[in-house]
């Protein structure tokens, strides 16, 4: 079933400038989330998908990044054409975004209702009693009593913390919800609740969702498709059903070897080899060539084309769809 | 295949790769160095000794013989704020070296033994900082009578006691952190880990806040002498110049603006190297 | 909390005994007799002698120290060697001077140095934070006694705008004031901006953003206010110190102050004075400072809870949630 197109990032190309090199973070991608629908941005630390996000929600670092190339398409609108005060008409409201460390995201000296109410404030015409009493509504919602609306951050723990910043960025009902690795920081136990929490409430809201991680297991568990993300670059993508089941790129087929297996008794993970190229330095020819078990000469020179191996699956590899070549 | 390896450096290298990149911080490391060379190499560069008078050519404007003129005495000015140099000097490192020596034993055996004795030894640093510093100064050169000596004693006591809140602060972070509970574990001796682990990463903090209490030091050496209680006449010291000087401001305002200046360019070039040692020791804070 | 203060208060005392007995000691270890002192050159042995009789200098030094703090508990620091007159009855007649020297310069700090911090801090890598590092830097490396002389100097000696000595009216004071308000203001602004930079890269700053609250409120709702609780501390301090440098505004501008006033009672040893000098300066800091700990604890709510008997709801986030919900 074919939900209409919700966001649609085309081309985009976004650096970083620092005292000494330019890093080259986000190299032509494009993604396109429906509705519906939860995407799961794969990668490792320093992919680029952090970059993405923040660039949705026009949240990067000044003066550093830039955003040198692409569109952003959002409700019709391009997201990187707006102006400072029609961006944040969208933060927080029609676009919303939770982040990786719930010790730190909330402002310390405020109350955590306060700052739940202040989403809501920020964008609908309500009174202070009506938006604490929605901020408090959200906080049920979570899974947090409403009594707690007057207590400070530091009297939470972390699991309940991360569901404060998530019933913060739900507050407006978003149509979108980027959600940048928010149970790396969790106990493995808390993470299935705060996911299962999340899950429930994406259905709920009918929200669609961003969620970054490098865990496929988190991917597994709530996400309807998924995006490789590697060197900047989109590498593969395609539903969880077809990835997993099938996957078509080098990278990541090595993610999938380098996760411990219960069933098998092996006796030494298998990580892939070497490390991600220098983003100040960036190879030509495909990025992974350097780590990759099945790279031949083009793949030093070219890049390599997007490659569909099922309806719906692609793959940028020279190799893609021809196996036992 | 190539790939690119940055040539690694010591943590002395990189900071001084950091600290290279402001401006400032060498501009202040250049002048610092400057200073302390003047006052090295005194004898040698001033025309003239700092109490030879020339009672017939006193307050003489600038001249060829005299390149800023002359005070009340005949004595040349040029000449006695080089010689000055060494008293500002002396008394500013002075301070410090003996605060900062005083200030981290106490702080050490503080932070380190813990319990009565860090008790103790803490409610008798706050007995010498609950009066403010600079009364405290005064009163403590006052009654050990007015000379560099005792000025530099009494601003030394006032400094210790923060000096040694800071490394005991820092030693009681640094013993509860688990590379310490790792040399217990296999059983490093007691000296051992205070001379390898604690102090070594307790210390870099000190290395700033010793570097920013010079400056301060200096004016409070000058602070001193301008009120009677540190360098006496007619020794030559640039808080001192100030307060002999300040009677006859309104004719010979030069006499009091030199002395000044040079006491402003010092204290400001040893300010800018702190500062600059600090972002370079921290280079969280500039990005 | 109010246990908190009492434990402080209770401390206090041992420290300020430390302290008059050091300055008690300390000044019967200087050379020079007050009893010499006050007769001149010329006295004759007898006449010293009665009057040390008479000034109860003949006793030892401990049954001097015990007669002193006895007095002190019935609020009696002594009488001035000098002028006969109660210490404290001196003290109450200068310290105001003291005291509104200190107020307006602090006043003066706050108003022109946070600002500077916080508007240097949000205009990071632009000139004018770079020049506004470099002249608090100035300022903060100039002596105050210099830039004093040199106010005095364009103001009242070339212009004649302002009195140099003195208190006639409301102009005495402004010398003073901003003499003594700029190495403080400087201090401030750049504790304010490095407070003010350590909160901005903070992840709740983003967070805020990301809500789409404005820029301005985003600087001065969220950040400014976490910013501002260690400034607390540091106008605390900035306030004893200025404290101490009111002896040497006072002596530039000959105003009739506490600072003043005990400077000139050392050197003449006029022991009675000094001893009830400091014990009010000391007590007055430690007052300060327990006042600016009291703040503090009140204005962060981290803090205030680890005092306040809401520990209790600390427990709570604990406990399961009622049936059906999950637990964390």
């Amino acid at each position: 079933m074919e939900n209409n197109v919700l966001l649609e990032i085309k081309d985009l190309v976004v650096e970083f400038h620092t005292d000494d090199s330019i890093v080259h973070a986000v190299n032509n991608v494009n993604i396109t989330i429906h509705e519906s629908q939860t995407l799961g941005l794969v990668g490792e630390t320093g992919a680029g998908k952090t970059t993405i996000a923040r660039t949705i929600l026009g949240i990067l670092p000044r003066p550093q990044g830039k955003v040198r190339q692409g569109e952003i398409i959002f409700e019709g609108e391009n997201i990187l054409a707006m102006n400072e005060s029609r961006l944040r008409r969208l933060r927080g409201n029609k676009i919303a975004m939770i982040f990786q460390d719930p010790m730190t995201a909330l402002n310390p000296i405020e109350r955590v209702g306060d700052q739940i109410a202040e989403a809501i404030s920020l964008h609908n015409k309500v009174t202070n009693a009506e938006a604490a009493l929605r901020a408090m509504d959200m906080l049920e919602m979570v899974g947090i009593p409403r009594e707690r609306f007057g207590e400070f951050p530091h009297q939470f723990s972390g699991g309940m913390k991360q569901r404060v910043v998530i019933a913060m960025a739900l507050a407006c009902r978003p149509r979108l919800l980027l959600a940048d690795e928010p149970t790396t920081a969790l106990d493995v136990t808390i993470q299935a609740q705060v996911l299962e929490m999340m899950r429930d409430l994406k259905n709920k809201l009918n929200t669609s969702v961003l969620l970054i991680t490098h865990d496929l297991g988190v991917v597994a568990s709530i996400c309807d498709s998924v995006a490789v993300i590697y060197a900047g670059e989109i590498v593969e993508y395609g539903t969880v059903f077809h990835v997993y089941d099938n996957p078509g790129h080098p990278y990541t087929r090595g993610l999938f070897g380098s996760l411990p297996e219960l069933d098998t008794d092996k006796t030494r993970l298998k990580p892939i080899k070497g490390l991600m190229p220098d983003p100040t330095n960036l190879p030509e020819g495909c990025k992974f060539c350097d780590r990759c078990d099945y790279a031949f000469d083009r793949c030093f020179k070219d890049s390599p084309p997007v490659v569909e191996i099922e309806p719906g699956h692609v793959v940028r590899c020279f190799l893609a769809g021809k196996e036992g070549e | 295949m190539e790939i690119k390896v940055r040539k690694k450096r010591t943590a002395f290298g990189e900071t001084w790769h950091q600290f290279k990149k402001n401006r400032f911080a060498v501009a202040g490391l250049i002048v610092v160095g400057l200073v302390i060379l003047v006052a090295i190499f005194a004898p040698f560069i001033a025309p003239y000794p700092y109490d030879k008078q020339d009672l017939l050519n006193s307050y003489a404007g600038p001249s060829a013989e005299h390149l800023l003129g002359t005070d009340k005495f005949g004595r040349d000015t040029f000449s006695r704020l080089i010689w000055g140099s060494r008293n500002s000097l002396i008394m500013g490192l002075g301070c410090v070296a003996l605060g900062s020596i005083a200030g981290i034993t106490i702080g050490s055996i503080a932070g380190y033994f813990g319990g009565k004795t860090d008790n103790i030894i803490m409610r008798i640093m706050d007995v010498f900082s609950c009066v403010p510093m600079l009364l405290m100064c005064v009163v403590i050169a006052a009654i050990l009578g007015p000379s560099v000596r005792n000025a530099i004693i009494a601003i030394a006591i006032s400094t210790t006691p923060s000096a040694a809140r800071l490394i005991r602060a820092n030693i009681l972070t640094v013993r509860e952190k688990e590379f310490v509970e790792a040399a217990k574990a296999i059983d490093a001796g007691s000296a051992h880990i205070i001379l390898k682990h604690i102090i070594p990463n307790a210390i870099a903090p000190t290395i700033v806040s010793t570097t920013m209490n010079i400056g301060n030091s200096i004016l409070s050496g000058a602070t001193l002498s301008f009120i009677g209680l540190g360098a006496q006449p007619p020794l030559a010291e640039w808080g001192c110049m100030l307060s002999e000087g300040r009677n006859f401001m309104r004719e010979h305002m030069e006499l009091v603006l030199f002395p000044g200046i040079c006491i402003m360019i010092t204290v400001l070039a040893f300010n800018l190297f702190g500062d600059g040692l600090r972002d370079a020791l921290d280079p969280r804070l500039k990005n | 909390m109010i246990r908190y203060v009492l434990k402080r208060l209770l401390w206090m005392i041992p420290i300020l005994i430390g302290v008059t007995l050091i300055v008690t000691i300390l000044l019967d270890l200087t050379p020079g007799d007050p009893a010499r002192q006050l007769l001149g050159n010329f006295a004759t042995e007898e006449q010293i002698e009665a009057l040390r009789v008479e000034l109860g200098l003949n006793k030892p030094l401990i049954v001097r120290y015990l007669k002193f703090m006895a007095g002190v508990l019935k609020g009696n620091l002594g009488i001035s060697y000098f002028t006969h007159e109660s210490v404290t009855f001196e003290i109450s007649r200068r310290f105001p001077y003291t005291l509104l020297l200190v107020v307006i310069s602090m006043l003066i700090a706050i108003i022109t140095g946070i600002p500077t911090g916080v508007y240097a801090a949000t205009h990071q890598y632009t000139w004018k934070d770079n020049m506004s590092i470099v002249l608090s830097l100035f300022c903060v490396s100039m002596p105050s006694f210099w830039f004093a002389l040199i106010l005095v100097q364009i103001f009242s000696t070339k212009l004649g705008w302002l009195p140099s000595l003195g208190i006639d009216s409301w102009k005495s004071w402004v010398m003073p004031a901003i003499s003594g308000a700029i190495g403080y203001s400087a201090t401030l602004a750049r504790q304010t901006r490095s407070s003010m930079l350590e909160q901005i890269r903070q992840d709740y700053v983003v967070t805020a953003r990301a809500k789409g609250q404005t820029e301005r409120k985003v600087i001065y709702k969220h950040a400014l206010k976490n910013a501002l609780i260690p400034i607390i501390v540091i106008v605390g301090s900035v306030f004893g110190a200025s404290l101490g440098g009111a002896v040497i505004s006072e002596t530039i501008y000959a105003i009739p102050g506490l600072g003043n006033y005990t400077l000139s009672a050392l050197t003449s040893r006029d022991y009675p004075v000094v001893q009830g000098s400091v014990l009010f300066f000391a007590t007055l800091y430690s007052l300060i400072i327990l006042l600016i700990d009291i703040v503090f604890a009140y204005v962060d709510p981290r803090i205030k809870s680890q005092y306040s008997r809401a520990k209790k709801k600390k427990e709570r986030g604990a406990e399961p949630l009622p049936a059906g919900r999950s637990a964390q």
